[in-house]
């Protein structure tokens, strides 16, 4: 065996395979284009960690002591802004599904590795623009840029929205890869009913991403020709209708956050799958709710705009939609829940972040529930609420999912192992610094906290529970820093990994790792069900497990 | 981990096809791949000119009165000029696939030049019409002016100069867009053109023009539906 092992890790893989700057800047290979992604969002991670911070710094005191009104709505703008488009949309389908989709179904590459990597040019276009924006003032919209403010403010609103523009026409870019990889480039006996999970909310992200990206490209060419040139598109003074707006920008941003956290749902079928060792529970179900939660994904978008202004009968028709959205979710979370039962369950890192999402996922999605519910939603609309509930989703569920994938991919992208008992660390350090912070922003919301607010001193009472927020932040920053230092760590120190090193089903674990730059040394067959962990562990072809 | 599972196919593709991509199988594959992904691309445009349309819809429902006045005040027969000349485009551009998927080099290239000449057409008239709203002050913005338009079947009612720059700022866009759609479709079609001339094209690899002419039938489209909608609000009162 440890002859073996010699010889895989100096095998030529896709990082070694050459060095230049060129050949990384120049790169077709879908796997390196994931770790160009991947250093990007990192950085831009930080951005609006740091932007993040600052909010929290500042309602640690009722008084709006640290920065001025103005401020702090350009902090919570940035923040959201970066978050949401430089960093959440593209994490899970930027990095890990450009670096795993063609070797899960048994390709050589996507099926257009150029427009990838333009992809990957286009992002970094539209961040510069951020970059630049946010040094020389940035926006103070908030990150839903709400007409008629949005065509008024004298703040930097232009540059942001086209950077998200530009941004966005990458994520369609890779979307359109991605539809286009898994319908034709399947290696034989790669059928849809075989493919993995992940490749099914892969596949439903992209449709997303295709439909819906294109209407917020040319919601923000609109509010730029308003703002330029004041034509009344959107200025309820010249005739026009503020309410498009909401209706535009919904259309898109509801849809998103499914962009958001379909893809991490993907990853937690894998990571559940091979630590409970069992074929996951109602495959066909699984794979359907994603599709699923994209149809209906787009058929509930005013239930943000309760309180604007819509007519009851069409707020009547969301509510009971939105609640129609929760099913197929809940259909992910149940079964999940049953692949565990009787299942050998293994506690390594990855499956711990795995159940972060899942209990994480389950609060945000049972209280977008409560926010679906007419009644209560004019309560709790615009409050911090509303907040915890999209972070539960946001940060617990899909942030979650994607450094429990980046764990669990970590060896196959790197070639080394990182260490467990660190990585079972950070995963606790995550979880409850995550509670602390969000948790209590359910009770301030509750008790009529309203977002968006620099300063609270006339409601001094608020107090306590911001600073519990404020404390989590501090242990959720750790917790977050520390997967960064180790995985560092490990590509100079950790153990070499073997090729499969959690006996993982999927095709992705069958080449070497880090994998040759056309993935297989020879073109894939598949002649197995996906997820068969019955066979995998069956005593008669059971290799010890390497690595645990 | 030496004895991969994976079985070993047939290595495929040993007879080196040039216009065949490292990663694909078959010509076959690379051309449902592109083809495939055009679709897609177009269906990410109507969704793009989509928000458009639903925006126009909304003003149109609202203001119903100032959208007839405005589309009396653009020439009708210039769009039904330009309508004409983007039908016999797309005639060109089936001619020319057509011609490429039988070897006739010389009918492909005449069809890609034509079709090339029909976009400027276009474009020129186009041009012609902006500019003279232009001149009428009908161009949204500080020296937007509408005052005194008649509302068509209403004698002596006015139309609403804010609600006239609505349509028009509609009108801008959406033939704008357009219009920059048209010329990324011309620098296609140059492309095209060139690689034509160099024979690049055979009966077996002619994808580019097959799906270079879909994105073009797709502008066409568009026009279609714009053409009536903007021009055409209530012309025989
Ligand atoms: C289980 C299904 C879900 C339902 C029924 C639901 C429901 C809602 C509702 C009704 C609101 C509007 C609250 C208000 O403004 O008064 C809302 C806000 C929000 N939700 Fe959800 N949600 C669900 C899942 C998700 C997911 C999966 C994500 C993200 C990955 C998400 C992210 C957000 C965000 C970002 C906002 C606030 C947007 C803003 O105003 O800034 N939601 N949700
Ligand atoms: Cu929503």
């Amino acid at each position: 065996m440890s002859t073996v092992k010699a010889q895989v890790t100096e095998r030529t893989n896709y990082l070694n395979a050459d060095y230049g700057v060129r050949s990384w800047l120049l790169t077709t290979d879908h796997k390196r284009i994931a770790l160009l992604y991947l250093i990007s969002i990192t950085f831009f991670f930080f951005i609006g960690g740091f932007y993040a911070l600052l909010i929290r710094l500042e309602l640690l005191t009722p008084a709006g002591d640290l920065v001025q009104a103005d401020t702090y709505n350009k902090l919570f703008t940035m923040h959201g802004m970066v978050m949401v488009f430089f960093f959440l949309i593209p994490s899970i389908p930027a990095v890990l599904g450009n670096f795993l989709i063609p070797m899960m179904i048994g390709a050589k590459d996507l099926a257009f590795p150029r427009i990838n990597l333009l992809s990957w040019y286009l992002y970094i276009i539209g961040g510069a623009l951020m970059c630049h924006c946010m040094l020389t003032g940035g926006a103070d919209t908030g990150w839903t840029f709400y007409v008629p403010f949005s065509a008024i403010t004298n703040t930097k609103f232009v540059e942001a929205g086209l950077a998200i523009f530009v941004a966005g026409f990458s994520s369609i870019l890779t979307g359109l890869n991605f539809v286009v990889t898994v319908h034709r480039m399947r290696a034989p006996g790669m059928t849809w009913s075989r493919l993995p999970l992940f490749v099914w909310a892969h596949y439903a992200t992209s449709i997303i991403q295709l439909l819906g990206t294109p209407v917020i490209a040319i919601t923000i060419l609109l509010v730029a020709a308003e703002r330029t040139l004041h034509l009344g598109i959107f200025d309820p003074k010249l005739g026009g209708d503020p309410l498009l707006f909401q209706h535009l920008f919904w259309f898109y941003s509801h849809p998103a956050v499914y962009i958001m956290i379909l893809p991490a749902m993907g990853v937690i079928s894998e990571v559940i799958a091979c630590y409970a060792r069992k074929r996951i529970f109602g495959y066909s179900f699984v794979a359907f709710s994603s599709i699923a939660i994209a149809v209906f994904g787009f058929l509930v978008w005013a239930h943000h705009m309760f309180v604007a202004g819509i007519s009851l009968y069409s707020a009547l028709v969301f509510s009971m939609l939105s609640y129609a959205v929760a099913v197929p979710s809940a259909v992910k979370v149940f079964n999940w829940t049953a692949t565990l039962y009787k299942g050998s369950i293994h506690y390594d890192a990855p499956m711990l972040y795995a159940f972060g999402f899942i209990g994480l996922f389950t609060v945000g999605g049972l209280t977008g529930l409560f926010l679906a519910a007419l009644g209560i939603d004019v309560h709790v609309t615009d409050t911090y609420f509303v907040v915890a509930h999209f972070h539960y989703i946001m940060v617990g569920g899909a942030v979650m999912g994607y450094l429990g994938g980046m764990h669990f991919w970590w060896p196959k992208i790197s070639g080394k192992l990182y260490p467990e008992g660190w990585a079972k660390l950070a995963a606790l350090i995550v979880f409850v610094g995550f509670n602390l912070t969000f948790f209590p922003q359910f009770i301030l919301g509750y008790l009529g906290m309203p977002r968006r607010y620099w300063d609270y001193s006339h409601m001094p009472e608020f107090q306590v529970l911001n600073v519990a927020s404020t404390a989590g932040a501090t242990i959720l920053g750790i917790g977050y820093l520390l997967p960064m230092v180790y995985f560092l760590w490990s590509l100079r120190y950790g153990d070499p990994a073997p090729d499969n090193p959690w006996n993982a089903a999927g095709l992705e674990w069958k080449t070497a790792s880090p994998p040759p730059t056309f993935n297989f040394d020879s073109d894939p067959v598949v002649t197995w069900e996906a997820y068969n962990y019955d066979e995998i562990d069956a005593p008669h072809i059971q290799e010890a497990p390497v690595g645990r | 981990m030496a004895d991969s599972p994976i079985a070993v196919q047939g290595t495929s593709h040993q007879v080196h096809n040039p216009a065949l991509l490292h990663h694909f199988a078959q010509p076959e594959q690379q051309r449902n791949a592109a083809s495939l992904g055009m679709w897609w691309f177009l269906a990410t445009e109507v969704m793009f000119f989509g928000g458009l349309f639903c925006s126009y819809l909304v003003y149109r429902l609202l203001y119903y009165p100032e959208f007839a006045a405005c589309a009396k005040t653009l020439d009708w027969r210039l769009g039904a000029t330009n309508t004409a000349v983007l039908i016999c485009s797309s005639l060109t551009v089936v001619l020319a696939v057509w011609a490429a998927s039988m070897a006739r080099r010389t009918l492909l290239v005449v069809c890609l030049i034509a079709t090339i000449i029909l976009g400027f057409v276009f474009l020129g008239i186009k041009g012609k019409e902006y500019h003279d709203k232009f001149v009428e002050h009908h161009v949204p913005g500080p020296t937007f002016s509408f005052e005194k338009v008649p509302i068509p079947g209403h004698p002596g009612e006015y139309a609403n100069p804010q609600r006239a720059q609505i349509y028009f700022a509609l009108y801008f866009i959406m033939t704008g867009l357009h219009a920059i759609h048209m010329i990324i479709g011309i620098g296609i079609f140059t492309y095209l053109l060139i690689m034509a001339w160099k024979s690049r094209y055979t009966p077996k690899y002619y994808t580019p023009i097959e799906i270079g002419g879909l994105y073009w039938h797709f502008v066409d489209i568009i026009w279609i539906y714009l053409f009536p909608l903007l021009y055409l609000i209530d012309l025989h009162k």
